[in-house]
């Protein structure tokens, strides 16, 4: 624990500014991972656990397209929406059957497509660290703010995640398809009775969900290093921004990730090594004063 | 359970142990003590799981907290004081009991998957513990330098075969605790509480205090675990408490059977020996293990020995009618 490192960084605006702002790209991208995580708990009653695995998926395939077509623009698509389809697939012939089962049964598919998927992604891509290097167009001086810095990638990073959470809430609470999503999450059994197709509606939020952690993923590529096994600790995060959150809320994953992504960035000058430690702690204690999570709802047990 | 039934398993319990026993005399084959000893380990652990998941319904995804748990304190006790291993062993279990004391106090209220991630929580912040007291601990290189092991009863636990025999002794002896435990009265009520908590409440059963004790039993038990394989590595990794270890005891759980108490023993036998096969034949170990794992939960669906126990059953249905 080094508390002086930390006081020293929080009288500088410098040091607050260059923090907050890799808190906030952390945050931004977990933020993706988990609305995708949230929604399909909110809507299926399930827990993704190979959700991490699509995130990596989504980091791999934008790495292919980026090296084919030198786009970014084109390696996000390709990569969110590859991982979408891929998603389709998962869910049509294997996440389908264990609905009714338990969430052992759910967790042992999962676990199967976690081993899998590395190992498929080690064959293909190789078992080496890779990396995209940054696109051309955000290769330019960084941003100056009150003599922290940042880099103009990580702006368009945020920008990003600010512009899905904002589609996100407006497709749930202001379109018809939200409206049915939200329908077939109260109440799987009437909606079905109403003459919806549950089926196809699960299949697409988890679609939709597999892409949101896609896009995570290759938007990730140019700032982070990828290895295959690298979903293992993004689940873990988007777990704990969860159930902090509160499991089904976009909105609380959106709290949870900005919340995370802060504890990582300022904790790596503080306490470096515990930082696992501390977001199981915050984990830990909202599971002991608040089981739903900061904006869950109290009903479902 | 009636002490005649239990006379009846215990005597099969020797009979297995005296079989046991006898196998360094028969091979001399390292690698089958060896597989013998890790076997012992996780045979103890998975079954200690299973007293939450099958008999309590109480999902954990942190169990490995136990394991570890127990692993790091035999270590630390037997490097910080000389100590005979017994002594020792008796105080790593203490020492599980307390943490499992303190973590079921809190978690064992919650329901279902809030249970289950409460748990992950405090077995991830017991890793991080791990990790980032290196001075303590060795951080994440393990607990190094070797556990000092005097010899004790005859058994010097250096040598291959005598630690083979400890481990087996210990590994059944917990097998027909844990057993007897199950079949007991409090065994019964806590698959009246896993099946209906509401109904056992009624009756005057204190369900909070029936979870604890049976959260708190199957940490001791994990713990066990930990110690046989501390003593095999001589020393203690943070891998002992990290998730994936957690989820390889759910795996063996699952893959061996819930419903039947000796099924984990087997799911820990197939998965380590898959283990063993398949890192010698391929490459691509996720691959193959995924595959199985797949196989396991869209076409079995239920354990083998939850299977084999089914068959059973159907054949013996058969019999009567016919």
């Amino acid at each position: 624990m080094d508390s002086a490192a930390l006081l020293d960084c929080f009288t500088s605006v410098s040091c607050i500014v260059t923090q907050t702002s890799t808190g906030l790209i952390v945050g931004a991208l977990l933020f993706m991972v988990a609305a995708g995580l949230t929604l399909i708990f909110g809507v299926l009653g399930i827990v993704n656990f190979a959700h991490g695995s699509l995130y990596m998926l989504g980091a791999y395939i934008a790495l292919s397209a980026f090296r084919i077509s030198d786009s970014f623009v084109i390696s996000t698509i390709v990569g969110a929406l590859g991982v979408g389809l891929f998603s389709l697939f998962f869910e049509r012939f294997f996440m389908r059957r264990v609905y009714g089962a338990d969430v052992l049964m759910q967790l042992l598919v999962c676990y199967a497509f976690i081993l899998i998927l590395d190992d498929a992604v080690k064959i293909i891509w190789g078992s080496e660290f890779q990396s995209m290097g940054m696109p051309a167009y955000f290769q330019q001086p960084p941003v100056f703010l009150g003599g922290g810095v940042i880099p103009v990638f990580y702006i368009y990073l945020i920008g990003i995640a600010a512009l899905m959470a904002i589609v996100l809430w407006f497709i749930l609470s202001k379109t018809k398809v939200g409206k049915i999503v939200r329908a077939a999450a109260g109440n799987p059994s009437m909606t079905s009775a109403l003459g919806l197709n549950t089926s196809l509606i699960y299949a697409g939020v988890f679609a939709f969900g597999g892409a949101l952690a896609g896009l995570a993923g290759a938007l990730a590529a140019p700032v982070r290093s990828m290895s295959p096994g690298m979903g293992f600790s993004v689940l873990i995060e988007s777990f704990i921004v969860t159930v902090i959150g509160g499991m089904g809320s976009v909105a609380g994953a959106l709290i949870g990730a900005l919340l995370i992504g802060l504890i990582r960035s300022f904790g790596s000058i503080g306490f470096p090594l515990f930082i696992e430690g501390i977001m199981f702690i915050a984990m830990a204690a909202i599971l002991v004063l608040k089981p739903s999570g900061i904006l869950g709802k109290e009903t479902r047990k | 359970m009636s002490a005649g039934s239990f006379l009846r398993e215990a005597i099969i319990a020797g009979i297995a142990l005296c079989v046991l026993i006898a196998v360094p005399f028969v091979t001399d084959s390292s690698a089958a003590i060896d597989f013998g000893i890790r076997l012992a380990a996780f045979a103890v652990f998975a079954t200690s799981l299973n007293m939450l998941v099958g008999f309590g319904g109480m999902v954990s995804f942190g169990h490995a907290l136990y394991f570890g748990a127990g692993a790091y304190s035999f270590g630390l006790i037997m490097q910080h004081f000389a100590m005979p291993i017994p002594l020792a062993f008796v105080l790593a279990v203490g020492f599980c009991a307390t943490v499992a004391l303190i973590v079921g106090a809190i978690c064992v209220r919650l329901s279902e998957i809030y249970f289950a991630f409460l748990t992950l929580a405090f077995q991830m912040l017991f890793h991080s513990i791990i990790i980032s007291w290196t001075s303590f601990t060795g951080g994440d290189q393990g607990l190094m330098g070797g556990l000092p092991r005097p010899p004790f009863l005859g058994l010097d636990l250096v040598d291959p075969t005598d630690l083979y025999w400890f481990a087996v002794i210990v590994g059944v002896a917990s097998l027909l605790l844990m057993r007897y435990i199950l079949q007991s009265p409090f065994g019964y009520s806590l698959r009246m509480v896993r099946d209906n908590a509401e109904r056992a409440k009624f009756l005057g059963i204190n369900v909070w205090r029936i979870k604890l004790y049976a959260f708190i039993m199957a940490g001791c038990f994990g713990g066990v675990g930990g110690i046989i394989m501390a003593l095999l590595v001589s020393g203690a990794f943070p891998e002992f408490t990290y998730w994936t270890m957690s989820g390889e005891a759910v795996f063996m759980v699952l893959m061996g059977g819930i419903n039947t108490f000796i099924g984990p023993v087997l799911g820990a036998a197939l998965l380590l020996g898959f283990n063993d096969v398949i890192t010698r034949v391929t490459d691509h170990h996720g691959l193959a293990l995924g595959a199985i794992v797949l196989l396991f939960a869209l076409v079995f669906k239920h354990g083998i020995a939850d299977f084999l126990a089914q068959g059973w059953q159907k054949i013996r249905n058969k019999g009567e009618h016919a």
